[in-house]
């Protein structure tokens, strides 16, 4: 538990702001290249994403300090790149090393460069207060490349608030009525779970025991246990690392074979892993990924996988275009909240109090 | 790093003045619409000067409650172009005409080590730099130079603050900076491509640390300075245009650029930045009599050498060093201006 040094506030703000002052995914580590930059918009800030000639990942301001052209059409020159449009040159500083037309450099002639850290098969960038920017102050994805494990993930742009998607991600039982046909099962609404959280942190914990495996699970623990049949006892554990990254910890084990109480052994466990970067007020990059620690030498499990999250992940994505379409048409409507939104409820104070810190308003302008 | 360029003007009341060292003037507005001032902003004030409104710039030394406060440090130059001395008759409850803090001057992450060299005045730019490097836990120094300890603002304080990291030279003690020194151990040691160098001071210290920069090959886009092209090899004295095509002569005061003065007298000019940067309101030179005070970052050395062209935003004519103070003919260039 933590103090309050403040009053809670009943944080329902539909259209939710986003913090500044965090490590956001820009892109996978393969999207951004020497050869072309990458234009990708991140907390509202428009980059141009390249890497230099050492291979460090650079964002700079997708806009010339001359004429605002995007420097993501231009070219990456070694250290440097060119403006599409006058070949300014700018290097990974983003300060300009080269004015074609004159003999010396007008020495205001700067784009803003953000901080940059490349951590588990992702590339970070930081837009805000530069000076905060602490390496490790990155969420803990481990998982993504530790020996351990292994999987692969997608990238879905989802045309909603970054707030809905944590909601999604932070109560599972949508999975009964979204996900029916592979993780759903009546026992999600039915059993109960227990919320933790400190001021970084919210965890869920959801055991069900004794139940049937659901299509997806049965099909995972025949992977690993060839011909597996019966009961199962199946865990949801849901860890939230702010701002927006969420690595939820699941998977089946034969039942009564301890896991609940710490043997897996019996069983087979996965993670998805899930960080959500604002775009807009309305739209986010939602990075995902599938990792698992059994048969990790099967590229056909990680396929199978990537393959059935991206279906599971469809039906999500329908869902939060939907339900921001309904958002935007019913303004004057609130949000109410359920038992089952607790988890994402102390989600939200977390993220409240990282705006007021930033003396930011919840609610982010309309746009 | 954040650069905002964009200027929007707001009211700013004087909340307090006091006196930093002798001719200079601490000021400490409150604006309208408070922003924080990130190190290296300056704010750009409107003044109205013998009834003619002038820009004038000055960086924000500290930024405090989110913007609230924003403190400014000037000098009292009698060369001056006359904004000083208005600055310095403010008083508290007084209203200025201001923009948000600017930022073409930004302090870069991630060097591994920094250099801060400041000159007379020039320390205004660099104080939450070096308050910033500090915060940071950055590998840093603070160069100081001035003519005389009395006039050095900041100087106590930033000896307190930053101790070891400072290093004092005034020329009347005769500890003077010595630019080759201190270039050549930057580029003698092994965080030399990876240092970077703030400086902002007067124009002719800019220029010796630049040429030393550029014969150690260090990177140029590692040397940051910035000049509102205020100070030059001579004191700002009168001196006329002549402007052949317009079939007219204008007078230059003192306190007042060639571009101001061209357009009091009517003179439509073309100009952008006006601080001597931007090379918009460059012009082709026909002829001097006396010497062409440059004081622009935009022409490049071998360009001044030839006077050939100008910048009229800040360039000035002057009699040289050989001039007699009270002789009755005041220098004079005679512009292209089709
Ligand atoms: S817009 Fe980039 S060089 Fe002109
Ligand atoms: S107006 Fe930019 S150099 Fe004179
Ligand atoms: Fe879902």
């Amino acid at each position: 538990m933590t103090i309050l040094d403040s009053p809670p506030i009943t944080a329902a703000s539909k259209i939710f702001n986003f913090p500044r002052n965090a490590w956001y995914v820009a892109a996978w580590d393969h999207e951004v290249t020497a050869k072309q930059p990458l234009a990708r918009t991140i907390a509202g800030v428009p980059l141009a994403l390249w890497r230099n000639s050492d291979g460090r990942a650079v964002a700079l301001a997708d806009a010339c300090w001359h004429r605002l052209a995007p420097l993501s059409k231009g070219t990456v020159l070694g250290d440097e790149i060119q403006c599409p449009y006058h070949g300014l040159r700018y290097n990974s500083a983003g300060r300009c090393t080269s004015m074609p037309a004159q003999e010396t450099i007008n020495p205001s002639a700067i784009v803003p460069s953000y901080p940059v850290v490349e951590r588990y098969r992702y590339v970070w960038v930081w837009v805000g207060d530069p000076d905060l920017a602490d390496p490790a102050a990155v969420p803990d994805m481990h998982q993504m490349d530790s020996p351990d494990w292994a999987g692969d993930g997608e990238t879905i742009y989802a045309p909603c608030n970054y707030q809905l998607v944590l909601d999604n991600l932070m109560d599972l039982t949508h999975e009964e009525f979204v996900h029916s046909s592979s993780i759903g099962q009546d026992e999600l609404s039915e059993a109960e779970f227990e919320v933790s959280h400190d001021d970084r942190h919210v965890t869920v914990t959801r055991w069900m025991r004794d139940i049937d495996a659901p299509p997806f699970w049965l099909k995972n623990m025949r992977d690993k246990f060839p011909g597996f049949s019966g009961k199962v006892d199946r865990w949801q554990i849901i860890h939230f690392e702010a701002p927006s990254t969420i690595c939820i910890d699941v998977g089946v084990a034969k039942a009564g074979t301890g896991a609940p109480e710490g043997d897996r052994s019996q069983g087979v466990n996965g993670f998805v892993m899930n960080t959500i970067t604002p775009e807009t007020a309305r739209t986010s990059h939602y990075f995902w990924a599938f990792m698992r620690n059994y048969r990790l030498e099967s590229q056909t499990i990680t396929t199978q996988l990537r393959q059935g999250v991206h279906g599971v992940f469809g039906e999500d994505e329908d869902m939060l275009a939907a339900q921001q379409r309904a958002i935007d048409a019913n303004p004057d409507h609130e949000f109410y909240s359920l038992n089952i939104d607790a988890g994402g409820m102390w989600v939200r104070r977390i993220l409240d109090r990282m705006l007021q810190a930033e003396g930011l308003p919840a609610a982010a302008a309309a746009k | 790093m954040a650069v905002n360029t964009q200027t929007w003007w707001q009211q700013g009341r004087v909340v307090e003045t006091s006196d930093l060292a002798e001719g200079v003037r601490r000021v400490v507005l409150a604006p309208d619409r408070p922003v924080h001032a990130a190190p290296g902003t300056h704010v750009d004030l409107r003044l109205d000067l013998a009834g003619h409104v002038r820009k004038r710039s000055y960086s924000v030394v500290r930024s405090e409650d989110g913007g609230r406060r924003l403190t400014l440090g000037v000098q009292l130059a009698p060369s001056s172009r006359g904004g000083s001395r208005h600055m310095h008759g403010l008083a508290p409850g007084d209203v200025v005409e201001m923009t948000g803090p600017v930022q073409s001057f930004p302090l870069g992450v991630g060097a591994d080590r920094y250099v801060l060299v400041a000159g007379g005045i020039g320390v205004t730019a660099l104080v939450a730099m070096a308050d910033a490097l500090r915060r940071r836990g950055a590998d840093y120094t603070l160069v100081l130079a001035g003519r005389r300890r009395a006039v050095m603002a900041y100087l106590g304080e930033l000896v307190e603050v930053h101790g070891d990291r400072v290093r004092v030279f005034v020329d009347d003690e005769d500890v003077r900076l010595d630019v080759a020194e201190l270039v050549g151990e930057i580029a003698g040691s092994p965080a030399a491509a990876r240092t970077e160098m703030y400086m902002c001071g007067p124009i002719r210290l800019m220029d010796a640390i630049r040429r030393a920069w550029v014969s150690h090959e260090l990177p140029e886009p590692n040397l940051r300075f910035e000049t509102f092209g205020s100070s030059g090899a001579w004191a700002a004295e009168d001196f006329v245009v002549h402007l052949p095509q317009l079939d007219r002569s204008v007078r230059v005061g003192k306190d007042s650029s060639m571009l101001d003065a061209l357009e009091d007298a009517g003179v439509d000019v073309m100009w952008d930045c006006r601080k001597g940067e931007c090379g918009i309101c460059q012009v082709k030179v026909l002829d001097v009599s006396g010497r062409i005070d440059h004081r622009d970052v935009f022409l490049s050395q071998q360009q001044k050498e030839t006077y050939a062209s100008l910048c009229l935003c800040v360039a000035r004519a002057a009699r040289g060093d050989s001039a007699d103070a009270d002789a009755a003919e005041p220098a004079a260039v005679t512009l292209h201006l089709p």
